[in-house]
């Protein structure tokens, strides 16, 4: 297929008219500023209730607790929020931050935005981290953080303009919800010119974040070969559900034109000199690897086949024959090749894919041509595998359409297979769904399904509630047996599952249910250490890993970094270490700490990184507890995460079951029915998750509850008057 | 298009090429500042410079790289944003970055090197560079 990359329909023919509409609630001036080594040590607070805007210091006590991003995020809600707060409230509030290395235009994947909220899924704060230039023009404009909290009255935006130094909010009625128009709009509404089109971003949700829980945020930046406004998603959690709540409508910044040097680096030949190894190590090996700049995270979509870990129908499976229709060279093909994908400027490994020239379907916007920024691996095992859904363009279709309404495809992909499932086994029927026949692989019922999350009816809305309030809800209408439904509704703390089989690494059970916001795989990813090279055999080396990872995970959210190029790309020399240091990628923890210093100009050692890491994780587990969600009891996962459900499950795999069954059991399997072999299981490996949670929690420094001890607190330096407070009644 | 094409065989290490391309560009004759690079293997020496390939062009997130008119390949420092991207991706390492610069630079086919070499290891060479990246 070859398509004309820059052909698309326009949306921003009119902006000057929509503009006119505009009525500014509030105008506030600032003096702007460039970042010192990497802070600008000033937070931007605007209360949409009241229009209060003000600067706020940085302290030098956050800098060296919290380090920014993520921290700074937390910090902030941690103040504003009570422990009887919902997210609904007006004093939840939304705070994004880019962290003091974000911004860097040399090190690849150095230009992630950290948003944190109150979550509506969990009722515990979110973080989620993404690209697009928002937050790194936004600190270049003269602000490490901003902290949004109150509601306006009516539709409004908030514009912050860094070349001039003013803060508007300005109701804004006129322009569109749904984020791939809006994020448009604004952005040739407030460019002075063609060239300053990049100099803007925004962020905006959609129809769908106003009728659902699981509502996304996206950032957008302009691509200047596309010509066009992309989109990258801060997905977990239902940030744009909040935002859609304080009737946001965009976030607008306008910043000065980006140069390399704008952090204003301690030592910038140091940041520059690891940046290029980086450039040149990806030039060389990507192609043997990963192949992530053709590809993006799409490349994993058989491989996860393979080795039986792709969801297929609400992870009953972990592979199916027609997988090969969605696979990484289909994507290869789709994707526009050859020009640069980075969601910013610098980032070599440019994951960010976009499938140009996609005729949109159904819906409002059926027959416009539209560029689909993805699918993403999660989008692809969420919305296609796990739903049956083996057909590309549909792919796209609910990719374009999760994205533009706002709407997160990872938490949407895992609640459609939920509600399929739930049709298959009669837990759900046409009546129930108001006439949907949500059988395995109805692509036409999935997009039905956002269209009314999009319109605010039907059952749709009940899907975008999200699973844990699914569970509820028929329970409480005695739809179906409560134990399966819990089972197979694959959700801890309130967030969804994302995209991996967990069932056969009990490490990764962990590694999803053992996570302060939720399953999500951006604290551990362990399932290729665990099952398929059995590197981490005891519960203790386990536990081990899942002290390390999810801390070495957090100081990229703490900083304004990506996951993906620290270990999507490896040093064609890495496996001189031994196999579990080669995991951590040494060379590339090195890069870190050398980008670390040569910004900030603050010594970082490899365990440093860890200990700054933990200050924060550790105050997040706290904040749990203070929400009333952080202990044992709370890292639970559903069976269907830990082993087979259902006799059919247990029947595709018999073989493998019945030899654990002799191995780990040491029962032979022709003596027991499936129904008793089933039971055979669950016990043995709830225990085994169990022992694993007792291994994890002393590790972590938990009590046998999961709650960090005083010591722990001490030790991370986080024993706050108000922290031990919290902790303090567990702790007798 | 014309660029720069040494015969290394030639080279006896004068290095008068490194020194009037940082002259010319930067007015200093530290090796680090030039655009052609002169490095000692063994008894011989290596020559590397840009061929004006183009492959830099389609690496450059916002276009700071372009042919001019003669199809030489051009940095354009006001738009560059100093990711170094072209640096890490240029297939015959030619293109430049000196300390405390924040900008990337390169040769430019201007010919100095060429006349001031006194081994005739470098001539000026004219090639099509129709079927290049643009
Ligand atoms: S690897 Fe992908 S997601 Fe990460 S910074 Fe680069 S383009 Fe963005
Ligand atoms: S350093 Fe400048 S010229 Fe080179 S790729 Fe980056 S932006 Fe383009």
């Amino acid at each position: 297929m070859s398509h004309d990359y820059t052909k698309r329909t326009a949306y921003h023919e009119k902006v000057a008219e929509l503009r006119k509409a505009h009525k500014v609630l509030k105008e506030w001036s600032f003096t702007p500023s460039l970042p010192e080594r990497g802070y600008t040590n000033r937070t931007l607070f605007v209360n949409l209730t009241t229009l209060e805007i003000k600067e706020k210091p940085v302290t030098e006590q956050m800098k060296d607790l919290f380090v920014g991003g993520r921290g700074f995020g937390l910090w902030y809600l941690w103040q504003a929020i009570k422990p009887t707060t919902k997210w609904n409230d007006p004093e939840n509030e939304i705070i994004i931050s880019p962290g003091p290395l974000g911004g860097n235009t040399q090190y690849p994947g150095s230009g992630k935005s950290l948003v944190v909220s109150l979550s509506p899924t969990t009722g515990i704060p979110i973080d989620s981290n993404v690209g697009g230039y928002f937050g790194p023009l936004m600190k270049f404009s003269g602000f490490d953080a901003l902290e949004i909290t109150g509601k306006a009255r009516n539709d409004v935006i908030i514009v912050i303009d860094g070349q001039i130094g003013k803060v508007y909010i300005e109701e804004a009625p006129q322009e569109d919800v749904n984020s791939h128009a809006a994020a448009e709009q604004f952005t040739h509404m407030y460019a002075k010119d063609h060239d300053d089109l990049r100099n803007v971003s925004v962020v905006a949700s959609g129809r769908g974040a106003e009728h659902a829980l699981i509502g996304c945020l996206n950032f957008s930046w302009f691509d200047v070969r596309r010509q066009a406004t992309r989109l990258k998603q801060a997905g977990r959690g239902g940030i744009g559900t909040v935002f859609r709540d304080k009737k946001l409508k965009a976030l607008v910044v306008h910043a000065p034109p980006v140069k390399g040097d704008m952090n204003r680096p301690a030592d910038f030949d140091k940041v520059a000199k690891v940046g290029i190894k980086m450039h040149k190590e990806l030039a060389d090996f990507d192609l043997k690897q990963c192949n992530m700049r053709r590809q993006g995270t799409a490349h994993l979509v058989e491989i996860m086949d393979n080795y039986d870990l792709l969801p297929v129908h609400n992870f009953q499976y972990g592979n199916h024959p027609d997988t090969k229709k969605i696979a990484s060279w289909i994507w290869d093909k789709r994707f526009t090749q050859g020009i640069p994908d980075g969601c910013w400027y610098g980032c070599s490994m440019q994951c960010s894919k976009g499938a140009d020239g996609h005729v949109v379907k159904t819906g409002p916007y059926k027959g416009h041509i539209v560029t689909v920024d993805g699918p993403e691996y999660e989008t692809a095992a969420g919305c296609a595998a796990n739903c049956g859904i083996f057909d590309p363009d549909w792919l796209l279709e609910a990719n374009f359409y999760c994205d533009t309404y706002g709407i997160d495809t990872i938490s949407f992909g895992t609640a459609c297979a939920f509600v399929m499932e739930c049709y298959q086994r009669g837990i759900l029927n046409k009546e129930r769904t108001g006439g949907l026949e949500l059988t395995w692989g109805n692509a036409e019922a999935q997009l039905e399904l956002l269209h009314q999350m999009a319109r605010g009816e039907g059952f749709g809305v009940i899907v975008g509630q999200g699973v844990a309030r699914m569970k509820q809800i028929f329970i409480e209408k005695k739809y179906g047996d409560p134990q399966l439904i819990k089972d197979i509704g694959m959700e801890v703390k309130g967030l969804e599952y994302s995209q991996y089989q967990s069932k056969e690494s009990l490490a990764q059970q962990g590694g999803y249910a053992l996570t302060n916001k939720g399953p999500q795989h951006d604290e551990a990813w362990l399932i290729f250490m665990d099952m398929v090279n059995n590197q981490i055999p005891s519960f203790e080396d386990k536990a081990e890993a899942l002290y390390y990872f999810p801390l070495f995970r957090t100081w990229f959210g703490l900083n304004g970094f990506c996951k993906l190029p620290w270990n999507d790309i490896e040093p064609p020399d890495n496996h001189k270490y031994p196999p579990l240091e080669a995991a951590k990628v040494p060379e590339h923890v090195q890069n870190y700490c050398d980008v670390f210093t040569g910004i900030t100009g603050r010594p970082l050692t490899k365990e440093g990184l860890i200990a700054m890491s933990e200050t924060v994780y550790q105050f997040q587990r706290v904040f749990n507890i203070r929400m009333g969600k952080g202990r044992r009891e709370h890292d639970l996962p559903p069976y269907r995460s830990v082993g087979p459900v259902t006799r059919e499950e247990y029947e595709s795999r018999q073989e493998r079951y019945d030899k654990q069954l002799k191995e780990w059991m040491g029962i032979d399997p022709a003596t027991k029915t499936i129904d008793e072999k089933i039971a055979l299981h669950r016990k043995y490996r709830e225990d085994r998750y169990q022992k694993l949670m007792d291994a994890v929690y002393k590790r972590r420094g938990w009590t046998a509850d999961g709650v960090p001890t005083l010591e722990t607190l001490k030790r991370c330096r986080i024993d706050l008057p108000e922290v031990v407070e919290v902790v303090k009644p567990y702790l007798k | 298009m014309r660029y720069v094409k040494a015969d290394a065989a030639k080279c006896e290490g004068v290095r008068a090429c490194e020194k009037i391309c940082a002259q010319t560009f930067f007015k200093s004759e530290d090796p680090n500042l030039s655009a052609i690079r002169v490095t000692k293997k063994g008894s011989a020496y290596e020559i590397n410079v840009c061929n004006q390939c183009g492959q830099c062009i389609a690496v450059c997130p916002v276009k700071a790289l372009s042919r001019n008119q003669a199809g030489i390949v051009m940095v354009d420092k006001k738009t560059c944003v100093g990711c170094f991207m072209c640096i890490g991706f240029c297939p015959t390492l030619s293109m430049r970055r000196a300390p405390g610069q924040r900008e990337p630079f390169k040769c430019v086919s201007c010919g100095q090197c060429v006349k001031k070499c006194p081994k005739g290891a470098l001539q000026m060479v004219e090639a099509d560079h129709a079927g290049l990246p643009a």
